[in-house]
């Protein structure tokens, strides 16, 4: 299949995805036990009743699921995901606010843990049981195990108190930082400990998968036709090696940027960063039903932009995939 | 007629997990002069395609190790040489086609870069030189619309193909030795046949010396004008092709050419049962013990077999052999 | 994971798999260190968790003490919370909390994993089809926000937790049943199954499921020390059964206060750290035990 044809499938693919979560969300909205329209309202000042009133008409609560799911779909593709009681504003207002400090965070996580993992993997693949070979399944096995709001939170034990190097909240100083470029390095100060949080995680992830990926592909025949070429190492182990141990890391960066969002929940409510995640945590603390049910749906719209585009890379280091990257 | 290529009492020793060491080649000798192709024959696990990677050097280091002996290549000891002279070597002056072309080629980059790679390392070729020698590489190893495949990948070709690529890519800088690793075994009958003609025809426009590595004396008789059969990392016999296929002495070799009229004649039926003993390739581990490895497996072993290595005797005009039975003289043991 | 790679090594001697008995897997599971270390600690934490409410019969959400206490201090070994809650009632009386909904979740996870796996890869075609794209429609929600709506819906219980954690894990574990399924059917004795005609319920449960059993034991280690984290992450955003103590509960109520004091926050997480440690050693022992030809990697 041509490229165009190719995006043009996923992206039919995707309007499909996406609807399902809509579909989804409603759906746990009108299962969810109690007064439906108490729940939207939240605890938006006790909901007096010509709020609540207004928010069975708008939703048509007292109509049956279809008619209900086909109101709410409508509103939806006139670009309505409702109305935070709490803050009194759209939901996608609300959002789009926070948007952009999640995907700096997640962003940078994910490439940070797939740039330093892919070469602490590659570097350990050349001695499988040398120390930075064991250093990484140690690693791995914290990765796994560490619950990464507490890790958050032990940094800023330690670094509030035993050695401050950077700030342990929010993502500046506030109205008195510095403006221009002063100011983009006052938000990577404050985004250190938050992106170490998460990409930590994933570091580890990365590194033992591309190693033990390294490893396949170092055993493989091409690599023995390489040096039988008489080309040097360095050109063996960057050249025909690495492109081809890079795809598992590829395929799993676009399968993994869900559970990434995940963490970044976490790491988010940890620092006081103000994205998505925060937003989230405090939508649950405030019943904000509509803002926590938005977030999950342009959740979801990011993974699957972001599954479109590992799609697109993977076609781009490996001729091999023709139709699909998908197993 | 001097020896381009000279294999001195090579021999190549592994480590085991268990800390003990193999000697799985055991002081292999031959040579081979320019425009001649030899053949090297034996069962898989034989070391054979060892021999052929301590050639080229890449033999893997740990856990292997070329232990002892000397590889002569129009004079030079290449066990001598630095890294840096073997990587000139190597893809230059010796040449190696492997054994499973739908692998053996790296599956992200286009064949035209793969051949193209060799002669820009070698002999400094432009890009655009490199991509002209490429395309030309491709035409005399007959592949067809060579000006279009070159930008391919090698997933768009077929077995056959690919092994042409390889063979393509292994002739791109005109070395003096091309060593053929099992070149047909994973390829159709067919295609075989093609490819053993394509060889030969290449052969003779270069001058080039050719091993040919494999377990079929079909081919060995069709290619070779001698050959050496090696048995658990040793050269049992050493023969012209047609004095070892006419007049074989081994009894190890007897029985891999009985193979041959009975895959012709009846297919898959009376294999001699020789082919079907297990334990070929742990027997290697158990190598330095002393006595002849194919005793185990041999129909006329005597009592000294498993005792006392054979030495290589003459038994014949240009013909050796390491077995008890031709053996006059006693082991000074 | 890409189409060329042939996703079968084709002559894998599975059948060997089956016959080798269970001692052999447990005969190399104890011969590593770690993944015993793991098993003993996991065991002793299950004790205590079922012993603890016996010795120590009291309402872990009462203050036993004054604020913010030491450990060491006044008897209190961990110290007590910003509540006054001796911390060592509260790690006791978390782990009910976190085991519970780590087997139960496990449970879950195992148990949809295996149905969507086993049927597409057993059926194929059109059954595969919609099976994988539900699986896929799972891998696109972020697995945490999915819990975090499900369980405020539906108000925070062990129940309600557990389930919303079953319900956005599976997708990987059944992904690894399909692969296995994919493999195993096409094997000689799958095959010779259904040359005598036996029915595909027969071939999928007691034929096919038995053989994938290695990686799914595996899978299900790695499912407990995930749904362990996913409840601890859970209950640190305020969504825990309000009636049971937990571990993540103690850093979330605990967190305003961690310059002054940070021994509440400190002893839950290690709590949960290695909790999921044991498990995650088990299923690292069990996949050497399963595979000791893997065991340099």
């Amino acid at each position: 299949m041509r490229l165009p044809a190719v995006i043009a499938k996923r992206l039919g693919y995707a309007l499909a995805l996406l609807f399902a979560v809509l579909v989804l969300n409603f759906t746990l909205l009108y299962l969810a036990p109690g007064d439906a329209a108490e729940t939207i309202a939240g605890e938006a000042g006790g909901a007096s009743p010509e709020m609540l009133a207004k928010i069975r008409k708008d939703y048509g609560l007292d109509l049956p699921f279809l008619d209900q799911l086909y109101l709410y779909l409508l509103k939806v593709v006139q670009g309505d995901f409702g109305h935070s009681f709490y803050f009194d504003q759209p939901v996608t207002t609300v959002i789009f606010e926070n948007l952009a400090p999640t995907l700096l965070l997640v962003v940078s996580s994910l490439l940070i843990a797939i740039s330093f993992g892919t070469f602490l993997g590659v570097f350990a693949a050349r001695r499988p049981n040398g120390l930075l070979s064991q250093i990484i399944t140690v690693l791995a096995l914290l990765g796994y195990a560490l619950p990464v709001f507490w890790t958050g939170i032990m940094l800023i034990i330690l670094l509030a108190s035993v050695i401050p190097l950077f700030p342990t909240s929010g993502m500046d100083s506030g109205p008195l930082g510095a403006a221009g470029f002063g100011y983009v390095w006052e938000v990577l100060h404050h985004l250190a400990l938050p992106v170490l949080t998460l990409s930590t995680i994933y570091l580890a992830f990365y590194s033992r998968l591309s190693r033990a990926s390294m490893m396949d592909v170092l055993g493989a025949d091409y690599i023995r036709t390489a040096r039988a070429k008489g080309l040097n190492e360095r050109v063996v182990v960057f050249k025909h090696a690495l492109r081809n141990a890079v795809l598992p890391v590829v395929t799993f960066a676009g399968l993994q940027f869900g559970a990434l969002f995940s963490g970044a929940v976490l790491v988010e409510t940890v620092f006081s960063w103000p994205g998505l995640g925060t937003l989230a945590f405090d939508s649950i603390l405030r019943r904000d039903t509509p803002t926590l049910l938005g977030i999950l749906f342009f959740s979801a719209l990011i993974v699957i932009v972001a599954n479109l585009l590992t799609d697109l890379a993977y076609r781009l280091v490996d001729p091999r995939i023709k139709s699909a990257a998908r197993a | 007629m001097s020896a381009l290529l000279e294999v001195r009492g090579l021999s190549v020793e592994f480590d085991l997990k268990d800390g003990a060491v193999s000697r799985v080649i055991d002081g292999l000798n031959f040579e081979l002069a320019a425009g001649r192709t030899l053949g090297i024959v034996g069962e898989s696990g034989c070391g054979k395609s060892m021999t052929a990677l301590a050639i080229m050097r890449l033999v893997p280091v740990p856990p292997g190790r070329i232990a002892e002996g000397a590889i002569r290549l129009a004079g030079e000891n290449l066990l001598d040489a630095s890294e840096a002279r073997m990587r000139e070597v190597r893809g230059n002056d010796v040449s190696m086609i492997f054994q499973e072309p739908m692998t053996s080629l790296n599956p992200v980059y286009t064949i035209g870069d793969q051949i193209g790679e060799t002669v820009r390392l070698h002999q400094g070729l432009s890009r655009r030189d490199a991509r002209d020698r490429a395309i030309e590489m491709l035409r005399a190893v007959s592949i067809p619309a060579p000006e279009k495949r070159v930008d391919e990948y090698p997933h768009q070709l077929s077995g056959g193909m690919r092994q042409r690529v390889m063979i393509a890519m292994a002739l791109a800088c005109r070395p003096q030795v091309l060593i053929a690793d099992e070149p047909t075994t994973a390829l159709d009958v067919t295609v075989q046949a093609q490819i053993f003609d394509l060889l030969k025809e290449l052969q003779q426009q270069t001058e080039a010396a050719v091993i040919l590595i494999t377990h079929d004396m079909g081919a060995i008789a069709e290619m070779a004008q001698r050959v050496v059969v090696m048995y658990a990392g040793r050269k049992v016999e050493e023969a012209p092709v047609d004095e070892m296929l006419t007049n074989p002495k081994h009894p190890y070799t007897r029985g891999l050419i009985a193979c041959v009229p009975h895959l012709e004649a009846d297919p898959a039926l009376e294999r001699p049962p020789l082919m079907e003993i297990p334990g070929v390739v742990p027997s290697v581990a158990e190598l330095g013990r002393g006595g002849c490895p194919f005793a185990p497996r041999c129909a006329e072993a005597m009592d000294r077999c498993p005792q006392d290595m054979p030495p290589e005797t003459a038994v014949g005009e240009d013909h050796t052999a390491a077995c008890w039975l031709y053996s006059a003289t006693e082991a000074a043991a | 994971m890409t189409e060329s790679t042939p996703a079968v090594p084709a002559e894998e001697p599975v059948v060997i798999e089956v016959e080798r008995p269970w001692r052999e897997v447990w005969r190399m599971f104890r011969a590593n260190r770690a993944a015993v270390a793991g098993l003993v600690t996991l065991l002793l934490i299950v004790l205590v968790t079922v012993l603890g409410p016996f010795v120590y019969p009291v309402d872990p959400f009462a203050a036993a003490g004054p604020l913010l206490l030491p450990p060491g201090e006044q008897g209190f070994l961990l110290g007590t919370d910003q509540q006054g809650r001796d911390l060592v009632i509260g790690l006791l009386y978390g782990s009910q909390s976190t085991l519970t909904v780590g087997a139960a979740a496990a449970a879950i996870t195992i148990t949809i994993g295996i149905l969507f796996g086993a049927l597409a890869g057993y059926y194929r075609g059109w059954v595969e089809e919609v099976l994988m794209r539900i699986t896929e429609f799972f891998q696109v929600l972020p697995p945490l926000l999915l819990a975090m709506v499900v369980v405020l819906l539906f108000s925070p219980s062990i129940y309600s937790i557990s389930i919303a954690i079953g319900v956005v894990s599976w997708p990987a574990t059944a992904r690894l049943v399909r692969a296995e399924f994919l493999r195993l059917r096409e094997l000689d004795f799958v095959k010779a199954e259904r040359a005598i005609g036996a029915r595909n319920a027969r071939i999928i449960w007691t034929i096919i499921l038995p053989n994938a059993a290695p990686p799914l034991i595996v899978s299900a280690a790695l499912s407990v020390g995930i749904a362990i984290l996913f409840e601890a992450g859970l209950a640190f955003l305020q969504l825990s059964d309000p009636n049971v103590m937990s571990w993540g509960y103690l850093i979330s109520v605990n967190r305003p206060q961690i310059l002054e004091a940070w021994w509440p926050v400190t002893f839950p997480g290690l709590a949960i750290f290695i909790t999921v440690l044991s498990v995650s050693l088990i299923g690292d022992g069990l996949n050497d035990a399963f595979n000791p030809k893997l065991r340099q990697r």
